[in-house]
C-alpha cells in the first residue's frame, strides 16, 4: 500500500550525506541481504582517540534505507565510539519525524550496519566485538520475515 | 526544468474530455433514480440502457441483457467467481483452474473459496508469463467448474492465447472466464468469436470513470447475487444505479474500441519500442521482462541489477514521471511481486523493476525525456549501491542470469 514519508525522509533521500567508501577505513560492516531487499555497508575511519573522524555508507534498499543511512551518518559524525554505541533505530527514526511503521525495519538495518562497523573496528584493535554485536548478517537468525 | 510524464497507465488513466462531457448532465441536472415511476427518471434509464448497448457492442456481445455493471474490476472478478461457484450453474462441481500471476481481485477471491472447501489449481507460466496450456490440459477434469485466467497481464503487459484456453475448457464442460481489465480497450475483443463466457473490464483503465466497471455474463449462466438489495442489475449487484459512471463507461469504450483501436494501438506500440530500445541501451544490466511479441502495446517492464525499485520510482517522481514498480519495500511486504517471482525472477533482481505503460496521450518527448531520467536515476541509485563495483553488479545471482 502507499504511504508517505516526511519531509526529511525525501531529503535525506533525495539528497544522501555521506555516500561513497573510506579507502582507509579501519572499521567496515554490512547487514542484511539482496534478497530482503535491504543491504547497508558502512565505513568508519577511527581517530587514535576513538572519536569517528569520518563515515560512509553505500546502500540497496528502499527511500526509508537510503535516508536511515544518511541520518545515521550524520548523527555519529565527530562521536566517539561509545557515543555512537547508544544511537538507537528509534533515534534515527525520530530525526527523521518518523517512518511509516512497515519501514521501521529500515532503521533497524541502519542502527546494526553502525554496530557491525564498530564491532570490525574492535576486532582490528584486538577487543572482544560480542557485547556489541545485534545482527550479524546472519539470516537464519534475524528480525527479517523472509526468513 | 520541470516536466510532468505520467506513465503509469496501466495503474489508471486520465477520463477524456468526452467522457466527461457525456457524463456531467447526470451529475447535475438530470439526477433522477432511474427505478422510479415518473417520466423524470426515463432520462437516467435511457442513459442506462445506451450505456449497456455501448459495451455490449464494444464486446460484440449477443445481448445487452449480458452486460452486468458492477463497482469496478475488482467487484466484476468477485461476482464472476465466487457468483458462478456458488451459483447454480457450477453445476456441484468444485474445481476451479486460474493462474499464478492474476491479479489479486482473482487470487485472493480463489483464495477466500479454497477455505470454504473448492478446489483451486493455480497454473505455471514460463519465463515470459504465458500460462502453461499443457499443465492445464492434464489438471483439467469432470469436476472443473470454472477456468479463469486473464487476458493481459498488469505488470508485464504479457497476452495470454484466450482462444485455446476457451476451447480446452469448454472441452471438458467448464466455463471460461477471463479478467480483460488490462485488456479492453488496448487489444481488440470479440468474446463470441474468442469463446469467452465471462468478462471483467473497469472503466478508469480506458480513459472512464473510477469506481465503474462490468461483467459480461453470457446468456444462460447463471450467478449468485454480489450485493442483495433493490433488484438492480438483475439483482446480481443492487444498489441505486452509478448512472453518471455508467454514461461514462459507454463513452469510454465506444472511444476507446470504435473504429481508431489499431491505429491508436500502433501509435502507442511505437512509443513503447522506442522506449524499451533506448533503455535496453542506455542501461547496462537490464532486463526487459513479459511477451516481447504478445504484449499490451503500452507496457514497458524491465529489473535493472544492483538496485531497489521503491528509491527508483521516488527519484523518478522527484523528475516529474510518475512509474511503478513490484519491489517488496513498495508494497510493505518483503517479497516481491508475486507476477515476477512466478516467470522466474531470482529475489535479488525482482527488487529492481519499473513498469512504464503509456497511452494515447503520451508523446514522442515524453519518451526521450522517459529515457534520458531514467539512466540518469538509475546510475545514481548504483553509485550507492554496495552490490554495484565498477560498472557492474557483484552478486552472484546476477551473474548467473547472465551466463544463461
Ligand atoms: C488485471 C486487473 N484486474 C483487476 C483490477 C481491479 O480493477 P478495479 O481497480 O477497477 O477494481 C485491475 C486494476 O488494478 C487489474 O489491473
Ligand atoms: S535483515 Fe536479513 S540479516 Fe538483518
Ligand atoms: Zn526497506
Amino acid at each position: 500500500m502507499a504511504m508517505e514519508y516526511s519531509e526529511k525522509v525525501y531529503d535525506h533521500f533525495s539528497n544522501p550525506r555521506n555516500v561513497g567508501e573510506i579507502a582507509d577505513a579501519n572499521g567496515v560492516g554490512e547487514v542484511g541481504n539482496a534478497k530482503c531487499g535491504d543491504i547497508m555497508k558502512i565505513y568508519l575511519k577511527v581517530s587514535d582517540d576513538g572519536v569517528i573522524e569520518d563515515v560512509k555508507f553505500k546502500t540497496f534498499g528502499c527511500g526509508a534505507a537510503i535516508a536511515t543511512s544518511s541520518m545515521a551518518t550524520e548523527m555519529v559524525k565527530g562521536k566517539t565510539i561509545e557515543e555512537a554505541l547508544k544511537l538507537t533505530n528509534k533515534a534515527v527514526a525520530e530525526a527523521l519525524d518518523g517512518l511509516p511503521p512497515v519501514k521501521m525495519h529500515c532503521s533497524v538495518l541502519a542502527e546494526e550496519a553502525l554496530r557491525s562497523a564498530i564491532a570490525d573496528y574492535y576486532r582490528r584493535m584486538g577487543k572482544d566485538p560480542e557485547p556489541i554485536l545485534g545482527c550479524t548478517a546472519d539470516c537464519a537468525n534475524c528480525h527479517c520475515e523472509n526468513h | 526544468m520541470s516536466r510532468f510524464v505520467y506513465a503509469d497507465n496501466a495503474a489508471t488513466t486520465p477520463m477524456s474530455k468526452t467522457v466527461y462531457n457525456a457524463m456531467q448532465p447526470f451529475l447535475t441536472e438530470n439526477y433522477g433514480n432511474p427505478s422510479s415511476l415518473y417520466r423524470f427518471g426515463n432520462k437516467s434509464r435511457q442513459a442506462m440502457q445506451n450505456a449497456r448497448k455501448q459495451v455490449a457492442t464494444a464486446l460484440n456481445a449477443a445481448d445487452p441483457s449480458e452486460i452486468i455493471f458492477t463497482g469496478g474490476g475488482s467487484q466484476a472478478d468477485n461476482l464472476a467467481i465466487t457468483g458462478f461457484m456458488k451459483g447454480l450453474s457450477a453445476k456441484g462441481r468444485t474445481h476451479i483452474i486460474t493462474s499464478r500471476i492474476e491479479h489479486h481481485a482473482v487470487l485472493y477471491t480463489c483464495q477466500a473459496l479454497e477455505k470454504e472447501g473448492f478446489t483451486v489449481t493455480y497454473l505455471n507460466v514460463d519465463n515470459l508469463g504465458r500460462v502453461d496450456l499443457e499443465q492445464l490440459k492434464s489438471v483439467i477434469s469432470d469436476n472443473t467448474a470454472l477456468v479463469t485466467i486473464m487476458a493481459a497481464n498488469n505488470e508485464i503487459g504479457t497476452i495470454q492465447p484466450i482462444r485455446e484456453i476457451a476451447e480446452i475448457a469448454h472441452a471438458h464442460g467448464a466455463v471460461f472466464h477471463t479478467d480483460a481489465v488490462q485488456a479492453v480497450g488496448h487489444m481488440h475483443i470479440d468474446v463470441q468469436e474468442m469463446g469467452i463466457d465471462m468478462l471483467s473490464l473497469s472503466a478508469h483503465k480506458f480513459r472512464g470513470p473510477k469506481g465503474i466497471g462490468a461483467l459480461y455474463c453470457r446468456k444462460g449462466i447463471a450467478l449468485k447475487p454480489l450485493v442483495y438489495g433493490g433488484g438492480q442489475e438483475k439483482g446480481l449487484c443492487s444498489g441505486t444505479e452509478n448512472v453518471a459512471g455508467m454514461v461514462g463507461l459507454g463513452q469510454a469504450i465506444t472511444d476507446a474500441c470504435g473504429a481508431n483501436l489499431d491505429e491508436k494501438m500502433s501509435y502507442v506500440k511505437s512509443l513503447t519500442d522506442k522506449l524499451v530500445k533506448g533503455i535496453m541501451e542506455n542501461v547496462p544490466y537490464t532486463h526487459f521482462t513479459g511477451d516481447p511479441e504478445n504484449r499490451l502495446p503500452g507496457t514497458a517492464s524491465f529489473v535493472f541489477e544492483a538496485i531497489e525499485g521503491e528509491g527508483l520510482i521516488l527519484r523518478l517522481d522527484f523528475a516529474g514521471i510518475c512509474g511503478s514498480t513490484g519491489s517488496a519495500c513498495s508494497t510493505g511486504s518483503l517479497d516481491p511481486s508475486h507476477v515476477l517471482m512466478s516467470i522466474g525472477l531470482p529475489h535479488e533482481i525482482a527488487h529492481g523493476s519499473l513498469r512504464l505503460t503509456l497511452g494515447e496521450q503520451n508523446t514522442e518527448e515524453d519518451v526521450d525525456y522517459l529515457i534520458e531520467k531514467v539512466t540518469e536515476v538509475v546510475a545514481s541509485l548504483r553509485e550507492m549501491s554496495p552490490v554495484w563495483e565498477d560498472g557492474k553488479p557483484n552478486l552472484t545471482a546476477a551473474s548467473e542470469l547472465h551466463s544463461h
